[in-house]
């Protein structure tokens, strides 16, 4: 189901289409299929004009069975298309989606335009003479499927069926089985006049440019690549694999021929240790995890902080706490990143606000992190990292430099001297001959960077730690609200939320609410106007996929009476909750 | 510049860091960093691609003492960062100082996937069979029964044997030494820094303060001969203060032999530290294991088997020879791609 999504989601961008996509899906690698646990959904919003989200109630649901249709129709609005797999609706398949009635014949689905089709019976007749086994061909009644929908929404086959015989390129005849299939649904909705009408969905107006499809997590892989090459830097990624964020590792591997190094370390800890090693020896360092890796590279990045040396930690939040949710998203990690170690240890953290953003804030994590010589978090989450949007390819001159220097002079060469502006201890690699240092994780004496108890250096260290992060708001830009610049309402966001926050903004204000939406990439240091910019506004709605963390921080720092909206139920916001929050709080 | 610079010669003092040492009077790892600081000088590798990397604990202090580059990291993840160095930096010389603690019990993953990666690192670790830093605590090498300070009743801990543990990973190299033979470990150091490859020398190490005596049944002069065996390749395993006993192979066992009345030294077993299976070196670290058998010092294991760093540059390598070096715009452009005009 996740690749007859993002075939659907490639092809739509292909025509023009904006979009966002919610694959959703369950942790388990094969949850039995029909079952509740075992349904798996993708869910796309695609138009002629600008896209925020996924879309809250969705036009047309394909469900494949009873279990995808219990799971799934609440989302459907009021006279939407549905189609069903009726070859699927026998009373086995209705006792695993613990139906006790079946839906096709008890009115429940009277609300809806109903197209109940043999998806499997009509697949299997359409692959008839490939000799294929009934379980080969029943494999492809989502690609029947998918031509359906292609029907329905007058798009070509042609990249679909390049895709396919590209992956199936030693398989030919699994190639011509799903080419087959996606014709004869195309063919079914053609001859039967199942639908009436297809829909046009013209080309959206976006900005001139070149355009391709990208995920949050592979923009993530592209943006360290960028950087790698921006800055001089062999990339060097040590991770240990873990859901959402393996994809990322997945795809740096296949890039050696950038000079890129993978190393898949036996845990999380050796992941985020053989990265400060490499950081030391000069490379630029990542590490890619989830929550509870995040966890387990606490003490590490602590070492990060305390011998300073660069590095960016990703961490693709999901639900939690412990295990909790691995493929649903969440943005409670957001204390963890700002708090999360013993003693006085604070850490630059941004947050990218959608798939696209993934590669600018990597290129930008990774140069706040030379520039300092600080360990940065980067905070993105699963909706993030498996969503897809539409994004305008940069020009490679136009990407920022990041430029780096070693230490390379031997006089006078303290371990812990200081830049003046940036408080930067120098990068001074092994192999340089006069250059041979100590560093560690026991308290060093600024500048020569001896082991030191003395009660003064350590207060002294403390501050320089804590005012090297501050320092870096110099780069941080000024926070500027999208919409009214003052008004009755500032919503302050983060992270994943952006397009749901910007979508809900915009229709509130299209009424006549004066309104300003303000979406923080950079969490700490905050934007230096912040305290200014909060000021103008009556009132104040941080909405957090959370209980209310930066609502904490902003209250704590503030002193301002910043109201939440959160949500926790491992899915994004909706836009409609979002607008019924805001005029709650303008009443 | 010509590749034929020649290299400064070093003396004993040009690895000695301006820091004071701060073991205790008395402590093993003073020798241990005696014969670091002698052996360093005459590898023929340039003082500034030394890398010395540790952990936590007594032994982990080691790298301000050296004059190298050095890294005092955290608990147990010396070798994890040291294989962070090596990937990034093969052309470093990159030595790990650990302890019982250290590299068996909180780091004891790390140490045994370094092994066998077969990463281009030589671990020294010091074995005291007690926790020095903390305080006397038994640690995972302590002998059953141990009475300390968190095991007032005696510990019902059974010790890990490093060297065993080493060979199970199938490390490369394996070795065994003691702090107070000096000739004899810093004739083991050399022979680890020669090998290529991940080289684990576990070094028999007194704490004076919280185990005094740990291995004096080996050091007393009175006992070692009797209950060690120097091993040295090609040569028969002979021990005793008379070189009378040996150890001969019996079935799949090995079983210890008085010399004379028809036993001679031809039906010994021979030292071969390049036996290929690991058995034959497992065989040998457990003996220390068995009442009336010795403890074998020496190199327990040395074969050949390709480094983990140079097969990882290797995929890089022919990667970019395949493909040529990667170009971002065309990285950028991959897959399908549309014009808006």
């Amino acid at each position: 189901m996740q690749i007859t999504g993002s075939q659907f989601t490639n092809t739509a961008a292909l025509y023009g289409n904006d979009l966002a996509t919610f694959p959703d899906y369950p942790a388990e690698i094969r949850a039995p299929a029909g079952t509740l646990p075992g349904v798996s959904g993708f869910q796309i919003h695609f138009a002629s004009e600008d896209v925020y989200t996924p879309g809250d109630a969705v036009d047309a649901l394909v469900a494949m069975n009873p279990a995808a249709l219990k799971m799934n129709l609440q989302d459907l609005r009021t006279g939407g298309i549905l189609v069903v797999n009726v070859d699927n609706f026998k009373d086995a398949d209705l006792r695993k989606a613990q139906m006790t009635s079946n839906p096709l014949e008890d009115r429940t689905l009277d609300g809806y335009r109903l197209f109940p089709v043999e998806l499997t019976k009509l697949t299997r007749a359409a692959l008839k003479d490939l000799g294929l086994d009934a379980k080969s061909m029943d494999r492809c009644k989502n690609f029947f499927a998918l031509g359906m929908c292609y029907w329905l929404f007058n798009r070509p086959l042609d990249s679909t069926s390049r895709w396919l015989d590209a992956k199936f390129k030693s398989k030919p005849v699994l190639a011509e089985a799903n080419k087959l299939a996606l014709k004869a649904g195309f063919a079914y909705c053609d001859a039967t006049d199942a639908f009436q009408v297809s829909y046009e969905i013209p080309a959206a107006k976006l900005p001139p440019g070149t355009y391709r499809n990208i995920s949050g997590n592979s923009a993530l892989a592209l943006g360290f690549v960028a950087a790698s090459q921006r800055s001089g830097l062999p990339l060097f990624q040590g991770s240990y694999p873990i859901t959402p964020a393996s994809d990322i590792l997945h795809e740096l591997s296949l890039y050696k021929h950038f000079g890129v190094t993978t190393f898949q370390a036996e845990d999380e800890i050796a992941a985020a240790a053989a990265v400060i090693g490499a950081a030391y020896a000069g490379q630029l360092a990542i590490t890619t995890t989830s929550g509870p890796g995040m966890a387990l590279k606490t003490e590490a990045i602590g070492l990060a902080i305390s011998v300073e040396l660069p590095m960016v930690i990703c961490n693709i939040q999901r639900g939690g706490p412990s295990t909790g949710l691995p493929t649903k998203t969440e943005q409670a990690d957001l204390f963890q990143a700002l708090f999360g170690r013993n003693s006085e240890a604070p850490v630059p953290v941004l947050a990218p606000s959608t798939p696209g953003d993934c590669f600018w804030i990597a290129l930008e994590a990774s140069r706040l992190a030379v520039k300092y010589m600080v360990p940065v978090i980067l905070l993105s989450d699963g909706y993030l990292a498996n969503g897809a949007e539409p994004w305008r390819i940069p020009a490679v001159d136009d990407l920022p430099a990041i430029p780096v220097k070693f230490q390379e002079a031997v006089a006078d060469f303290k371990p812990y001297a200081r830049d003046p502006e940036t408080l930067a201890r120098p990068w001074a690699v092994p192999g340089v001959a006069g250059l041979e240092h100590r560093i560690g994780g026991l308290e060093k004496q600024d500048g020569t960077g001896h082991v030191s108890y003395d009660p003064a250096n350590h207060s002294r260290m403390t501050h320089l730690r804590a005012e090297k992060i501050e320092r870096m708001v110099r780069d941080v830009p000024e926070a500027a609200p999208v919409g009214d610049p003052e008004g009755d309402l500032l919503v302050v966001a983060w992270g994943s939320t952006f397009g749901a926050v910007t979508a809900a903004v915009r229709a509130r204000r299209a009424q006549g609410r004066k309104i300003g939406h303000l979406h923080l990439r950079h969490l700490n240091p905050l934007p230096a106007n912040l305290a200014e910019v909060l000021a103008r506004y009556r009132k104040v709605l941080v909405p957090e996929i959370n209980l209310g963390q930066l609502r904490y921080v902003l209250r704590a720092r503030y002193l301002v009476d910043a109201i939440g909206f959160n949500k926790v139920e491992g899915k994004p916001f909706t836009i409609s909750e979002l607008e019924g929050k805001i005029e709650e709080v303008l009443q | 510049m010509s590749a034929a610079t020649t290299l400064p010669v070093y003396k004993k003092k040009d690895f000695q860091s301006d820091q004071d040492v701060r073991w205790c009077p008395g402590c093993g790892d003073y020798a241990i960093l005696s014969a670091v600081q002698s052996v360093f000088p005459e590898l023929g590798i340039p003082k500034e691609k030394f890398v010395v990397v540790s952990g936590i604990g007594c032994s982990s202090r080691f790298p301000y003492y050296m004059n190298t580059f050095g890294f005092h990291t955290i608990h147990g993840r010396a070798p994890a960062i040291a294989t962070g160095i090596k990937l990034a930096r093969p052309d470093l010389d990159v030595w790990v100082a650990t302890g019982d603690g250290d590299a068996l019990s909180i780091g004891g993953n790390h140490t045994i996937h370094m092994l066998r990666r077969n990463v281009g690192i030589k671990v020294l670790l010091f074995n005291n069979r007690i926790y020095g830093l903390t305080k006397g605590q038994y640690s995972p090498t302590s002998e059953l029964g141990k009475k300390a300070k968190s095991t007032p009743y005696g510990s019902v801990d059974r010790p890990f044997n490093p060297a065993v543990l080493a060979v199970g990973a199938e490390a490369t190299f394996v070795a065994r030494s003691v702090d107070v033979f000096q000739p004899h470990l810093r004739a083991t150091l050399k022979k680890a820094a020669a090998h290529q490859g991940s080289a684990f020398v576990e070094i028999l190490q007194n704490c004076n303060i919280f185990n005094d005596g740990a291995w004096e049944n080996l050091t007393h002069k009175d006992m070692r001969d009797d209950h060690t065996i120097a091993l040295e390749h090609g040569q028969p395993l002979v021990f005793g203060k008379n070189r009378d006993k040996g150890i001969r192979l019996e079935g799949l066992d090995l079983e210890v032999v008085e010399l004379g009345d028809g036993v001679s030294e031809d039906d010994l077993l021979v030292h071969d530290e390049h036996h290929e299976s690991p058995c034959y070196a497992f065989a040998l670290a457990h003996m220390d294991r068995r009442p009336g058998f010795p403890t074998p010092i020496g190199v327990l294991r040395a074969v050949d088997a390709p480094r983990y760093e140079d097969l990882t540059a290797g995929q890089i390598e022919q990667a970019t020879a395949k493909k040529g070096p990667g170009s971002l715009a065309d990285l950028l452009r991959a897959g399908d791609v549309w014009q808006v005009s």
